[in-house]
C-alpha cells in the first residue's frame, strides 16, 4: 500500500467512523443515560431513512425534509416514550428488551405496508452532487465529507449539552439518582421524555444523512443497530465523548481490517471490543 | 361441579358441531364424489423480510398459470398451503416438514434463501415429495445434494455468471478483480466467474469480500482504485446492489474501470440506482425486450391480473407451475404413477417466457444466458451471451431416470 493509498484509507475510516458515531449517539443517551436496553432503535434509524425518502420527494428539498424528519421522529419518540417505555424503568432489562424487539416487528410491519418492500434511492442535494478527485482513478463524493462534519457538529452539540448546560446537569443528576433529582422538584418524568425524544430524534437524523449514499430498503436498521451497541459498550455507557472515540477506533479497524485481513473482516470489529472490555471492562470513558 | 358442568357443556357442543357437519355433508358430497381429491400444493416462500417482493412475484406467477389451466391441472383441482418460510435458515427443516407431515401437500414449491433451500432438500430428499425450487440458485440443490424427485426452475449461481468472463475478454478485459460478500452464494459466484475468465485467458488479479451483508465499500473501492484493473466483476443483489453501483459511481470509478456482475446487480432496483447503473452489462437468464412471442403474453397477462410488471422471479414461478403442469397432465393427475410423473417432468420442454428450454440430468434448466444492457429502467437484451448453458452438476450422482 503506497502512501496516498493509506492517507485515503485512514480517510475512509474516519469518514465510516463519524457515520457510526452519528448513528449511535441517539443510542448513548437512550441506553447510556436513561438505562434503557432499545433494541428499536436500528428501526428509528430506518424511519429516518423513509421519512428522507418521501418527505424529499413531497418536499422536492432536502434540508426541508431534514428539518421535517427530525421533528416528526421527535414526536415519535415523545409518544413512544408516553405510551410505553415509562413504564419499564422500574422494570428489568428483559421486559425492555421484550418490549422494543416488539416495536422492531411492529414498526417493520408498519414499514412494509407503507412503503412496499422496493429499494429505493434518495437523491443527494444539488450543492453537494459532485466529487473531489483524489488519484487519477478515484474521486470522494463532497456529501459524504459534509456528513463527517454535521457528525462532527453533533458530537460537540452533544458534548455541550450534557456536559456545560443546565439540562444536561439534571440529565445526568436523573441518570445518577432518579428519586433524588425527584424530591428537589425535577420533573423526571418530562425529562426523561426529552431525552427519548431526542435519541429517537438522533437516530432519524442519523438514517435521513445516510439514505442519500445507502439508499433505503427493508432492514436496514437491523445492520445499524448491532454496530451501534458495540460503539457504546467500547465508549462506556453515557460518555459521548467515549463513544465519538470508540467509533472511530471501529471505523479504523474495520476499514484496514478488510484490506489487510480480509479473512476475518466480519470479526475485526468484535475482536477489538472484547480486547477493550478485558482492558476496561466498564469500556473507554465508562464509570467503574 | 362447576367445572365438570363446563366439562360437559363442552363435550356437548363439540358433538352439536359434529352433529352439523354430518348433517351438512349430504350436500356437499355429490360435489366431492364428482371430482377427485385436489392436488395440495405447499407453496413454501419468504412472504416478509428482505425477499418478501420475490416470495409474492413466484407465489402470483405460479397461481397465473394454474388459473390459465382453468384451477386445475391433469384435471385435478389445485389447492395451496402456504407458509411464510421468512428466510429463516434455522427453521427451515421444521417448516417444510409441517407441510410435508402434517399438511400433507403433495407438491412442496419452494424457496428464495439458498440457506432455508438447504434445510428444504434435506426433508425433500428424506420425504421423496415432489419439490420443484422456483429460486434459489446453491449449486448443490441440483449438485451433491441432487435426488430424482427435486427440480430447479430457476439457475444455479454457477450457471448466472459463468458466461461473464467470456463476454468480458471479448471487450478486451484482460485484468479484472472480483467483489462480493463473503457468504455461499457470493463465494459460488466467484468461484464460476474465475473459471470462466481464467478459461478464457483473462487474468483475475484480486478477489475481494466483504462480511455479509455489509455495505460499507469505500475501503475495498479504494483498493480497486489503486490497482487499476481493465475492469470489475461483482455479484451484488438489492439494497447491497443499489449502495454499490451508487457508490461505483461516486468514487469516480465507473467512467474508468467498467463494472460487470450478473443480472441480480441491477434487478428490479434500477430506479434506485439512477445514474450509477446506466449502461451496465450484465448476464442473467432473463432480460427485457426479449423476442419471445410466450414473454410478450406472459407480461400482458401478468399485468392485468397484478397491475405490475413481472420479473425474472415471477417467470421461475411461471414455469413452476408449467413443469408441474407437464408432469401431472401426462398421468392425468394420477399421482401414484410418480415415476412417470418425473419422466415427464424431465423430459418437458418448457416454453417459458425467457425463451424454451429443458431439464438437465441433474434437472437443472438447460438454458441461453443473455447478456444485458441497462438503458432506461430496463434491463435490454443485447446478445445471448451462452446458448443453451447447462450446469456442471459436481457431485451429482442420478443419471436420467
Amino acid at each position: 500500500m503506497d502512501a496516498a493509498t493509506f492517507l485515503i484509507q485512514v480517510l475512509n475510516g474516519v469518514q465510516y467512523g463519524m457515520l457510526l458515531f452519528l448513528v449511535a449517539s441517539g443510542l448513548t443517551l437512550i441506553f447510556g443515560i436513561m438505562g434503557i436496553i432499545n433494541l428499536a432503535h436500528g428501526s428509528f434509524y430506518m424511519i429516518g431513512a423513509y421519512l428522507a425518502f418521501s418527505l424529499s420527494s413531497l418536499a422536492d428539498n432536502f434540508w426541508l425534509a431534514l428539518v421535517g424528519g427530525v421533528a416528526l421522529a421527535a414526536l415519535l419518540g415523545a409518544a413512544l416514550e408516553a405510551l410505553f417505555i415509562k413504564r419499564l424503568y422500574q422494570r428489568d432489562h428483559l421486559d425492555q428488551v421484550l418490549l422494543t424487539y416488539g416495536l422492531i416487528l411492529v414498526f417493520e410491519e408498519l414499514r412494509s405496508l407503507a412503503w412496499g418492500d422496493d429499494v429505493h434511492g434518495v437523491k443527494i442535494p444539488e450543492i453537494l452532487a459532485f466529487s473531489i478527485p483524489l488519484t487519477e482513478t478515484l474521486s470522494y463524493q463532497a456529501y459524504r465529507i459534509a456528513m463527517s462534519a454535521a457528525c462532527l457538529a453533533i458530537a460537540f452539540a452533544l458534548y455541550w449539552l450534557i456536559q456545560h448546560t443546565r439540562l444536561g446537569m439534571k440529565i445526568r443528576a436523573g441518570a445518577e439518582n432518579r428519586s433524588m433529582v425527584q424530591s428537589l422538584g425535577i420533573d423526571i418524568g418530562l425529562l426523561y421524555r426529552l431525552v427519548f425524544a431526542l435519541g429517537v430524534a438522533l437516530a432519524a437524523f442519523a438514517g435521513m444523512l445516510a439514505a442519500p449514499v445507502s439508499s433505503v430498503f427493508p432492514g436496514m436498521g437491523a445492520q445499524v443497530l448491532i454496530v451501534s451497541f458495540v460503539v457504546v459498550v467500547i465508549g462506556g455507557l453515557g460518555s459521548v465523548k467515549g463513544a465519538l472515540i470508540a467509533a472511530l477506533a471501529i471505523g479504523l479497524v474495520d476499514t484496514f481490517g478488510k484490506v489487510l485481513l480480509p479473512q476475518v473482516a466480519g470479526m475485526a470489529v468484535y475482536l477489538l471490543m472484547a480486547a477493550v472490555l478485558l482492558w476496561r471492562p466498564q469500556g473507554l470513558y465508562g464509570k467503574a | 361441579m362447576n367445572n365438570s358442568a363446563k366439562h360437559i357443556s363442552r363435550r356437548r357442543f363439540l358433538q352439536g358441531a359434529g352433529g352439523l357437519v354430518v348433517a351438512a355433508s349430504p350436500f356437499g358430497a355429490p360435489f366431492v364424489i364428482a371430482q377427485p381429491a385436489p392436488i395440495r400444493v405447499g407453496l413454501m416462500l419468504p412472504y416478509t423480510g428482505t425477499f418478501a417482493a420475490l416470495g409474492n412475484a413466484i407465489t402470483n406467477a405460479f397461481k397465473l398459470h394454474v388459473e390459465e389451466k382453468g384451477g386445475s391441472l391433469g384435471g385435478r383441482r389445485i389447492e395451496y398451503v402456504v407458509v411464510d418460510d421468512e428466510s429463516e435458515p434455522s427453521k427451515a427443516v421444521e417448516n417444510a416438514n409441517r407441510l410435508v407431515m402434517r399438511d400433507k401437500v403433495d407438491v412442496l414449491v419452494g424457496t428464495v434463501h439458498s440457506g432455508v433451500q438447504m434445510g428444504m432438500a434435506k426433508v425433500s430428499r428424506d420425504s421423496g415429495v415432489l419439490s420443484i425450487i422456483p429460486n434459489a440458485g446453491a449449486d448443490a440443490a441440483t449438485g451433491a445434494l441432487c435426488a430424482p424427485n427435486i427440480f430447479r426452475t430457476s439457475f444455479s449461481n454457477w450457471q448466472s455468471i459463468h458466461p461473464l468472463g467470456k463476454a468480458m475478454m471479448e471487450r478486451g478485459h484482460k485484468t479484472a478483480i472480483f467483489i462480493t460478500w463473503k457468504y455461499a452464494a457470493g463465494e459460488e459466484m466467484m468461484a464460476s466467474f474465475r473459471e470462466g475468465y481464467e478459461k478464457t485467458g483473462g487474468k483475475l488479479v484480486k478477489e475481494l469480500l466483504l462480511p455479509f451483508p455489509q455495505v460499507e465499500f469505500q475501503a475495498l473501492l479504494t483498493e480497486i482504485a489503486s490497482l487499476k484493473p481493465d475492469a470489475v466483476a461483482c455479484f451484488f443483489a438489492g439494497g447491497g446492489a443499489v449502495k454499490f453501483t451508487k457508490d461505483y459511481e461516486a468514487a469516480g470509478l465507473k467512467g474508468k474501470i467498467p463494472l460487470y456482475g450478473n443480472g441480480f446487480l441491477t434487478e428490479g432496483t434500477l430506479q434506485a440506482q439512477g445514474s450509477s447503473a446506466q449502461g451496465l452489462l450484465t448476464t442473467l437468464h432473463y432480460a427485457d425486450g426479449l423476442d419471445v412471442a410466450r414473454d410478450r403474453t406472459f407480461r400482458l397477462a401478468y399485468a392485468k391480473t397484478y397491475k405490475q410488471q413481472p420479473d425474472v422471479y415471477a417467470v421461475q414461478g411461471y414455469d413452476a407451475a408449467q413443469l408441474l403442469a407437464a408432469g401431472l397432465e401426462k398421468v392425468k393427475g394420477d399421482l401414484r404413477a410418480k415415476t412417470d410423473i418425473i419422466r415427464a417432468m424431465e423430459q418437458a420442454t418448457i416454453d417459458s417466457p425467457r425463451g424454451k428450454w429443458s431439464m438437465s440430468k441433474a434437472h437443472n434448466p438447460v438454458q441461453d444466458i443473455y447478456l444485458r444492457q441497462v438503458v432506461g429502467e430496463q434491463n435490454k437484451s443485447i446478445a445471448v451471451a451462452w446458448k443453451a448453458l447447462s450446469d456442471p452438476a459436481r457431485g451429482c450422482r442420478i443419471t436420467a431416470a
